[in-house]
This record gives C-alpha cells, structure tokens and sequence, in this order.
C-alpha cells in the first residue's frame, strides 16, 4: 500500500488540539500556493477556510487530507486519522446508497461493516433512501452520503472542501445540520468555502487565506473587531462587505 | 481487492445495455472478421450464355476431339447463373446480381479450329463487367484472367494429347480413321527396319549411298520427334509447382480464424472493460478517496487488470464454446486455452490499464482503445510477402508493441497441435504486460492530480 505523502507526526501539541499546521509551503512550478500556512485547530471545532478564488484553500486541504505533498512544513495530528470529503461527492453512482456505504465500510477494514452502515445511514437521515441508485439521489443528499463514506474512517478531524457547492437553499440547511451534528458529537471539522455568510454562521473558526498566505485565524467575532480596526469604513456593512474590506486594507 | 472487484460487477450488472454491448459488439465483429478470413475463396456469381452448338467439336487436323465439357468446367469454377441472350447477361451484371457476364459465341469452336488451318482466326469469349468501383474492377479482372486461363489449359492439354496421338502415328506407325476409312501408317521406325533390310541386298554405289541417307533422315526423325513429343506435353505447362514448406506446418485455416475471432474478443472485451473502469474511478471522483490508504495504487491496477482476465476468460471461453457448434474444436487442449486466454488477458488488461491511466475519461478511453486495437489487430493480420519487405518490418515492430499479434499466436497455438510453438508468444505477452502494467503505474501519478 503506498505511504501516505504527509506524515503525520504524532507529537505534543496543545493540549486541545485535534491538527496543527505549522509553516506550510506548496510550489507548483514558480507559483507559490502556499506560502507558510499555520493554524491549529481544537477538537470538535468547525472551521472555515474563506478566501477569494486561488487562494490555495483546496491545495491546503488536499495536503491536509494527506494527498498532496507539502514542500515545505509539517501537519500534526495528535489523535487519530483525517477523513477527506472531496469537493464532486466520490461515490458509484449505478451502486445504491447502501452499497457504496458498504463498500467504503468493508474497505476500511470495519468489524462489522453492515452495522457501521447501519450506523452512516442513521446519522445522514438516508435510512429510508438506502436501496436508492446514488445517481437518482438529489445533490444534497448524495453530499451527505460522501461525507458518511467520509467518516467510515472514524476520523478526528473531517475535511470538507466547499461541501455546499451546487446546493439549494433548503439542501443546504440539512447538510449543515448534518455537519453540526457531527461536530457536536466531538468530530473536528474543517471546511473550506466561498460563502462569506454560510462561513460566518457555521465556522466557530476562520482561517482567511489569500494568494496562499494565511491572513487571519480567529472566531467571526475576532474578525469583524479585525475589520473595525484595520478598515473602520466598512465595519458596520453586512460579514461579506466587511470581510471583502479586510481584504482589500491586507492588500488582495 | 476483492470488494472492489465485486463492485465492478455490480456496476457491470447495473448497465445491461453496457455489458450486452461490451459483450455482443466485440463477439460480432471477432466471428464476422473470423468468417472473413476462412471463407474458402468463394465462386463468384457469373452470368453464362454459351451460344456454341452443342455437336461442335474442337478437331486437330481432320479429327474431331471429344467433348470437353465446357459447360461443366467454367460452372465448377464460378457459380453460373444461366441466362438465354445477351441482353439478359448485361442486364444481371448491370443490376449486381453477377459480377460478371461470360458469353461464348456461336462461332468460338470454328475459330478454334482455324487455329490449325493456313488462315488462322482469334477465337474470343466476351466478358461483360461492370466496374462500378476499383476493387470490384480488379476481382473480375483477376477471376476472369484465371478462369480463361484454366480454360485454354485444358483446351491445350487435349490438343496435345491429340498431337501427340498422330506424332506417335508418324513415328511408331498404326491404323488411321479417314472418312470412315480405316488406313494403316507404316511409321518411321518399321520405315527404318524395312530399309535397313534392304541394304545388304544393293551393290556399293551410288544408290546404295542415296539408301544410307534416307537410312540416316528416318533414324534421326524418329529421335527428334520423340523429344518433339515431350516438349509438346510440356508446352501445355511448361512450369511446375514444387512447393517446399520451409516454416512450422500451420494450422487448418478454420482453427487459424477461430483463434482471430478469440484473441479479437479478449482484446475488445479486456482493454476496455479495464480502461473504462479504470478511468470511471476518477470520473466518479473516488480515486483520490480510494488511494488514500484504502488500496493502494499497485493494487487498483491489479484489481482492474483481474477484472479484464475474469471477463474476458468468461466471455472468450462462451465464444469458443458457441464455434464448436460449426467447428470441432480440441478439448483435451482446455488447459493450453486457458494458459493462451489468461496470459493474453493479463496482457490486454495491463495495456487496458495504460489507456485509462493515460486518457482518464471514459469516452475518451472507449474511443482510444477501439483506435488503438483495431488497426493493430488488422495489421498483425497481415501475412509477410504480402508487401514490401520494409512496410512489413516496420508493422512487425508496431505489432509487436501490442498484445494481439503474440496473443493471436498463442491461441492459435493453444486450438491445434499443429500451430507455431506456444512458449514464445507466452514470454512476449509476459514481458508486454510487465511494460505496460509499468506505464500504467506511472500515468497513474497525472491520474491523481485532483
């Protein structure tokens, strides 16, 4: 079996924290994607990765997830595995919601697989869909179904890259219950998003990337006090005006 | 690995249309290239007017040889579609029912028989075609030239038989039918014997010198002509065939055809079964998600590549099952068949696996993979001799980059004993499958690239 690109260090880290990233740097060519990232972040915290298109919010998860390779910089994971939830939901559409659960759970190696099906299908709210070809199953719901397959690995930390892309209003209410549940069930999530709203109503934490540097880590609270100091104009605009604000004073 | 490969099956099973076609298409063509191949050089459809009278005779001198049949002699060799005139033979060429018309004139015997005479005639048949494109142009023109060909052969033959028949009159002498009229011929060598006889009886002189001439005339014809009637039968067909084998003895031509149509259907049926699944792990995004620890990348390949082997067996073994129907096959050879079929597989899967790595998206890996298999297995069929020595080189290396030409060996060797040898096909196909399960795993790195 190939080895996975990034090592994840068992070391000590804070006493709380479910990953820590420290000095991350990604190269494609000349082009930095990547340019020093560093964060931590705590067990059953959901945090949001925002930041204008080419940001590196998709490179940082992929080498979080363990299939990309950093050139430079180290990820820590204290306790346990991540589980990555791609951004098109990775899953057979001609096999049914059961099935494709199944196939993920007997590759995991799982005890008993049919139980952890048991188990995704009630967690997702899809036991009533599970004889269903994924194919006939709405974008939501197949979004669902991929982050189950996602947590069959009994992750600590879920990676979810931009997980409501595509999806309705209402679609995307029951994928963030969905993901709320799981946070509350002590599962770390760390998603990444072009929705300044969904990120601010959703994200206990913000990492704020731009042209690969990492221009902020903190709650959405610390980031509007961000913006009330660094651009006074727009601090009484609505999350988005402000944080496109923030943006422009750093200088993106 | 085992749960990917039932997955496989089960999306396989899940698109009956798919699987129908990824079965049926690849059998249809194998067994309509297979009775391409081995259909005997089949009689072509001429219409046939002979207008000659049935009581004409091709004579030699004064003697009319017997009936040579010329009716039987040119049906045997095409399919005669009878017709009454002339316009009728245009009319069936023109239409395509017969890809050509022949017509004997009323008068062919008659200038056969000038042929003998001091005003010689041309005797001619008419041949009617219709060239509507070139290579239909060239058939008749090569089955036309060959039948008269066999025509004026046999029409040689038994002038010269006849020849001969006066030349051994002349020389060995015999009775002689002349308007009824039997008339005995004393001949060159009882002519010899009687004037030898007489010699002694004349007086040294001139006569007696005038005697020894003709002595001398009559022994040297008779030995001239006996050398005369050798090179008369020889003209007929003054070059023979001596054919001299020099490869291993090939097998019958059904079995060569049958072992086309398999190795046609494991091609198909393998490379793309393994390319497409191959490339629908990436397009159903689940690549990433399966290399991450799951499986590794080594064993994808590997899982793919049985999965060709498992299929293309299943399917190869049922085709070759279905010909038995119209060819006995050796089934004592079952185990040489599943050696040729799992070694062939296992290379086709390995190349299959190389498409896919490379071109990454279903559609485009179908239509690679018919692009690539295609004109190689035509061109692994095409025998030495039949082009330039340098062409044929360069299609023996192309070829020999591919699986079909050493897989097509094996199962040929494989169905009959009277084959090439199996174990060198057997450690091409091996090294093919080393090299391309090599590429494979390489095309899989740009694979991942999310």
């Amino acid at each position: 079996m190939d080895a996975v690109p990034v090592a994840f260090e068992l070391m000590e880290a804070s006493a709380t924290a479910a990953l820590e990233a420290r000095g991350i740097v990604k190269r494609y060519g000349e082009r930095e994607a990547l340019r020093g990232v560093g964060f931590s972040v705590h067990s059953g915290e959901l945090m949001a990765v925002i930041g204008p298109n080419g940001a590196g919010k998709t490179t940082l998860l992929t080498i979080l997830a363990g299939i990309a390779r950093p050139e430079e910089g180290e990820v820590h994971l204290p306790n346990g595995d991540v589980g990555w939830v791609p951004q098109q939901a990775a899953l057979y559409r001609r096999l049914t919601v059961e099935e494709n659960l199944l196939l993920f759970a007997r590759l995991e190696s799982h005890e008993d697989p049919r139980a952890s099906v048991e188990e995704m299908l009630e967690l997702s709210g899809l036991s009533d869909r599970r004889g269903e070809l994924v194919a006939r199953l709405s974008g939501g719901n197949q979004q669902r179904i991929n982050i189950a397959i996602g947590l069959l690995s009994r992750p600590v930390v879920l990676l979810l890259d931009e997980p409501s892309v595509g999806l309705d209003p209402r679609q995307r209410a029951r994928l963030w219950q969905f993901v709320s549940t799981l946070a509350e069930r002590g599962t770390t999530v760390i998603f990444s998003t072009h929705d300044i709203q969904e990120a601010e109503r959703y994200g206990k934490q913000l990492l704020v990337l731009a042209d690969g540097e990492s221009l902020f880590q903190g709650t959405p609270e610390e980031l509007r006090d961000a913006v009330r100091r660094e651009a006074p104009e727009a601090a009484s605009s609505d999350f988005e005006t402000a944080f496109v604000a923030f943006l422009h004073h750093r200088g993106h | 690995m085992r749960w990917l490969l039932l997955k496989d099956l089960q999306i396989l099973r899940r698109s009956p249309l798919q699987a129908t076609l990824l079965v049926v298409y690849p059998v249809l063509i194998a067994l309509l290239v297979g009775f391409a191949i081995s259909r005997d050089s089949d009689k072509p459809r001429v219409a046939f007017l002979n207008e000659v009278p049935a009581d004409s005779r091709v004579s030699v001198g004064q003697t009319e040889l017997p009936s040579i049949n010329v009716d039987d002699r040119i049906c045997g060799r095409v399919e005669c579609v009878n017709v009454d005139t002339r316009e009728e033979a245009e009319e069936e060429v023109r239409s395509g029912n017969v890809l050509a018309a022949l017509v004997l004139p009323g008068d062919l015997v008659d200038q056969i028989n000038s042929l003998s005479t001091q005003n010689p005639g041309t005797p001619t048949v008419e041949v009617i075609v219709n060239e509507e494109d070139p290579v239909k142009a060239q058939l008749v023109d090569d089955r036309i030239s060959s039948l008269l060909a066999q025509a004026n052969l046999v029409i040689a033959k038994r002038i010269a038989k006849e020849g001969g028949k006066f030349l051994n009159l002349v020389l060995n002498g015999g009775s002689f039918e002349v308007i009824g009229q039997s008339v005995e011929i004393l001949g060159l060598r009882a002519s010899a014997q009687i004037l030898q006889a007489l010699r002694p009886s004349l007086p040294p002189g001139a006569l007696r010198e005038s005697l020894d001439q003709v002595i001398r005339f009559t022994v040297l014809s008779r030995s001239n002509l006996d050398v005369g009637g050798v090179l008369i039968s020889r003209l007929t067909q003054p070059i023979a065939v001596d054919k001299q084998v020099v490869s291993a003895s090939t097998p019958p031509l059904e079995i060569f055809a049958i072992a086309v149509a398999a190795t046609l259907t494991l091609t198909f049926v393998v490379v793309l079964l393994v390319a497409g699944s191959l490339a629908l792990e990436r397009e159903e995004n689940a690549f990433p998600r399966l290399t991450r620890g799951l499986v590794s990348r080594s064993g994808l390949l590997g899982e793919k590549i049985g999965l060709g082997i498992a299929v293309g067996l299943v399917v190869t073994l049922l085709l070759l099952a279905g010909l038995e129907l119209f060819v006995s096959l050796e089934w004592g050879r079952f185990g040489l068949w599943l050696v040729a079929i799992l070694v062939g597989g296992a290379a086709f899967g390995a190349a299959g696996a190389a498409l896919g790595a490379a071109a990454r998206e279903v559609r485009t890996v179908s239509l690679l993979a018919f692009m690539v298999s295609l004109p190689i297995a035509f061109l692994s069929l095409i025998p030495s001799g039949a082009i330039g020595g340098g062409l044929y080189d360069v299609i023996e290396v192309v070829t020999a980059l591919f699986p079909f030409k050493p897989s097509l060996r094996a199962m040929t060797a494989a169905l009959d004993s009277a084959g090439p040898g199996i174990g060198g096909p057997l450690l091409h196909l091996a090294a093919l499958t080393v090299v391309y399960a090599a590429l494979a795993r390489l095309a899989l790195r740009r694979f991942a690239v999310v």
